[in-house]
């Protein structure tokens, strides 16, 4: 990924932010410029929260090329506490920890370095919470 | 809108082809299929190609123009199309309202796929998904159907077996179809014991890496009376599209588009899923023919496990699901799955599949999807006596 197209994905990848429907209040993450539910186009940029549970998974055994040094790794779709999902791997669990259900926090992480153009690039990932 | 029928069709046979390259691929299905619609090939008006990635597997964009050129079909306003996996479905559509239009008396809709040419197949059909949002975090495509499954078995208590028996089946159908890449009948124990691709989905629930084309003939009907043919007829189309990510859909043990593309097609055919005869469905993954049975509305929601493991999709069920073997046996070159299910229909309805032949069908549906469910057609042909 050439670093243009990773540096404007950084507010999304580095601080969860998200916009916020000024005129129905819906949130969209990533930010949109027609709103989705309203079809209104003004926003405030509002940062999601961090925590959340797993709502699906799956491990991952047979990756792309740039994610073959993780696997079995877990991927899941994790609903966050203000109702907002999204996708991110599960890092620092064995994959038989994570279920539907699995409380888990969004944190900070090295994502993968892009072979052609050396670029290494940072996101999040969700850490299970331990009970 | 005219009325439009289906005349002929031409496919190659799917599998790992590694000494025949794309534009070949397409050229023999092209040639076949003018043939059997019986035609002068100068009659032909324009032809519609779908495919999903030719730029990645192969390195080669502007395809309308090239796999015209080298089906001896130069000159011809020909146009690729891309929906991602339902690329063949989009084609199909694209073709009939040209002909329902009255622009055009005979066009062609076709699809090819050649991913057997070195790429890294995974990342390549990734690139259905949401490149920033799903791809980026390591999601793979099985994964995505993984997921579904996952929240699928939670919310309805789907099985790995009920899935297992949406293969099993696929294959004794797959084993009858001599255009498919995997025509042998596998056991239960083969898809359980298969080695896993994204838990709690093993190799035998994913179709397989598939090179392919195939082609169908378009007309109007009252063109092909006049030509003596078979009225294999199109009643409904439809087609939808849906967010990309799968994160993005509230319930995540669904793929609404399908219901959605099913809706308006059956709308047009004023006829509703009891008066189809069979279905071709677009079984990606064992999970996506469980989950798209459901919207079709052939079983309720959370019914089309077991519906699959009591046989009622079976060649001699109630609804025969995926006669063809479907893509998991029959294989998936994913631009030209849509066309293939097309030609599945036509072989049915005419009276020319062989050793899987249906006891005289008269409706048939495919349903073609794109991505985890992004973009869905739905076709319905009818034979016209």
């Amino acid at each position: 990924m050439i670093s243009p197209r990773y540096h404007r994905e950084k507010p999304q990848r580095y601080r969860l932010e998200a916009g916020k429907c000024d005129s129905c209040g819906e949130v969209h993450f990533p930010p949109r410029k027609v709103c989705r539910k309203c079809f209104a186009g003004d926003f405030t940029t509002v940062n999601l929260p961090r925590r959340g549970k797993v709502v699906t998974y799956t491990t991952i055994w047979i990756p792309p090329a740039q994610f073959e040094s993780l696997k079995p790794y877990v991927v899941a779709i994790v609903e966050l506490e203000n109702g907002t999902r999204l996708t991110a791997m599960v890092c620092e669990a064995p994959p038989d920890e994570v279920t539907i259900g699995t409380e888990v926090e969004i944190v900070f992480r090295k994502l993968q370095s892009d072979p052609v153009w050396e670029v290494l690039q940072y996101g999040y990932k969700a850490r299970v919470i331990s009970t | 809108m005219r009325d439009v029928a289906v005349i002929g069709f031409g496919m190659t046979k799917f599998g790992e082809i590694w000494p025949t390259p794309l534009r070949d691929l397409y050229a023999e299905a092209a040639n076949v299929c003018i043939k059997d619609a019986g035609i002068e090939r100068d009659k032909l008006q324009s032809a519609y190609i779908g495919c999903m990635s030719s730029g990645l597997f192969n390195g080669q964009e502007h395809l309308a123009s090239i796999l015209t050129d080298y089906a001896g079909l130069g000159g011809l306003a020909a146009t690729r199309v891309e929906s991602a996996c339902a690329s063949g479905g989009a084609a199909f559509r694209a073709a009939y309202l040209e002909v329902a239009s009255g622009a055009s008396d005979f066009v062609m809709a076709g699809g090819v796929e050649k991913m057997n040419d070195g790429a890294d197949a995974t990342y390549c059909l990734s690139t259905a998904s949401d490149q920033e949002y799903e791809v980026f975090h390591g999601v793979t495509f099985p994964g995505l159907y993984a997921m579904m499954a996952h929240a699928h078995m939670h919310q309805y208590g789907t099985t790995p077996e009920q899935l297992a028996a949406v293969a099993v089946k696929n294959h004794v159908n797959g084993a009858l179809n001599p255009y498919a890449q995997f025509p042998v009948e596998i056991s239960e124990q083969t898809v359980l014991g298969a080695v896993r691709v994204a838990e709690p989905l093993g190799l035998f629930d994913c179709s397989p890496v598939t090179d392919g084309a195939a082609c169908v003939m378009l007309c109007p009907v009252d063109v092909a009376k006049e030509l003596g043919k078979p009225i294999i007829k199109v009643i409904g189309s439809g087609h939808a599209t849906d967010s990309i990510a799968l994160h993005d859909r509230a319930d995540l043990a669904s793929i609404p588009v399908v219901k959605l593309a099913a809706e308006r097609a059956f709308a047009q055919a004023g006829i509703g899923i009891g008066d189809v005869d069979f279905c071709e469905v677009h079984d990606c993954f064992t999970i996506a023919e469980v989950v798209c049975t459901e919207e079709l509305g052939l079983f309720e929601r959370g019914q089309g496990g077991p519906a699959a493991a009591e046989g009622v999709t079976a060649r001699d069920g109630k609804h025969p699901v995926n006669t063809s073997g479907g893509l998991k046996s029959k294989g998936h070159p994913v631009g030209a799955t849509g066309i293939a299910q097309i030609c599945e229909l036509y072989m049915q309805l005419t009276g020319r599949a062989d050793g899987r032949q249906l006891s005289s069908p008269r409706i048939g549906l495919a349903q073609n999807m794109g991505g985890s469910g992004g973009s869905s057609t739905v076709h319905i042909l009818e034979v016209v006596s």
